[in-house]
């Protein structure tokens, strides 16, 4: 069962990682690569990474690619072409991709489930405990660090992106 | 399959996977022109990059590293989840600011520190 889910999520990976690339639309671009990153989180579930599956889907697909597609629609509005216009086909495929994908993170998730004595750390509380606990202590100065280099992005991107008042 | 194993699948298919990504996004940022597709490829490749991780995470950890190889693996991807969104906002910041200059972001358009 978890290797026929590795392969339809690395199927599905390889796929939409192709139309990411090569489609002209920058909007359908980035929705590729969401559906990409949930393919890789199916993928950490399968692995047994329950933390970095959940922080993939909430980090990289609900934060970073909503924020890809806030300006790709604040740069070049009039290249965004209106969505459902004639391909009835399309909204097809992609709710079967959608039902596909919902699928698999649920079959890998299920796959973690303690009976089934996975060795990784911390698997009876899930990686979570674990990976937070060697946060705060093995890797506390990094972690700080990074909180820094977050604050830095944040103050960056803001002076970056203001518009000049003169 | 793979004697010791902590997953049922071998790594070399993970390694596969992240290794083709790697050149999916290798691929876009090499031929894309719009910066904010390039953009999008090299989140791609930072991902491949994740991904291989997790794989010699587990190889090491089933091989006799310990749990604690498992877990610096995911910590390593944890930390370069976290430099990848400040990266992402900086660079589309980037983006705005060269919009703002010259109505594009087609990089081909931004050549003057060329010569």
């Amino acid at each position: 069962m978890v290797t026929y889910v590795f392969i339809a999520s690395a199927a599905l990976a390889v796929i939409f990682g192709v139309v990411a690339i090569a489609h002209r639309n920058p909007v359908a671009n980035v929705l590729s690569l969401v559906v990409v990153f949930f393919a890789l989180s199916a993928i950490y579930a399968v692995l047994g990474m329950d933390f970095l599956a959940a922080i993939q889907l909430i980090v990289y697909s609900g934060a970073i690619l909503v924020l890809f597609l806030f300006v790709v629609m604040l740069l070049n509005i009039r290249a965004v072409e209106r969505f459902g216009s004639g391909r009835p086909w399309q909204a097809f495929l992609g709710a079967v991709t959608a039902i596909i994908l919902a699928c698999l993170v649920v079959l890998g998730i299920s796959e973690l489930h303690p009976a089934k004595g996975s060795a990784l750390p911390g698997s009876d509380k899930g990686t979570a405990y674990a990976i937070g606990h060697a946060l705060v202590t093995t890797h506390l100065f990094a972690f700080e660090l990074i909180s820094l280099l977050l604050l830095a992005a944040l103050v960056g991107a803001l002076v970056l992106a203001r518009k000049e008042s003169r | 399959m793979n004697p010791g194993a902590l997953i049922p699948i071998p790594y070399t298919w993970v390694l596969v996977l992240s290794a083709v990504l790697f050149a999916i996004g290798t691929v876009g940022v090499l031929l894309r022109r719009n910066g904010i597709a390039i953009f999008l490829a090299l989140e791609l490749m930072l991902n491949s990059v994740n991904l291989a991780f997790a794989a010699f995470a587990l190889r090491f950890a089933a091989e006799g590293g310990g749990a604690a190889a498992a877990l610096n693996g995911q910590i390593f991807i944890f930390f370069i989840i976290a430099v990848a969104a400040a990266e992402a906002a900086v660079g589309l910041a980037l983006f705005i600011a060269l919009y703002r200059l010259k109505e594009t972001i087609d990089v081909d358009r931004f050549n003057i520190l060329r010569w």
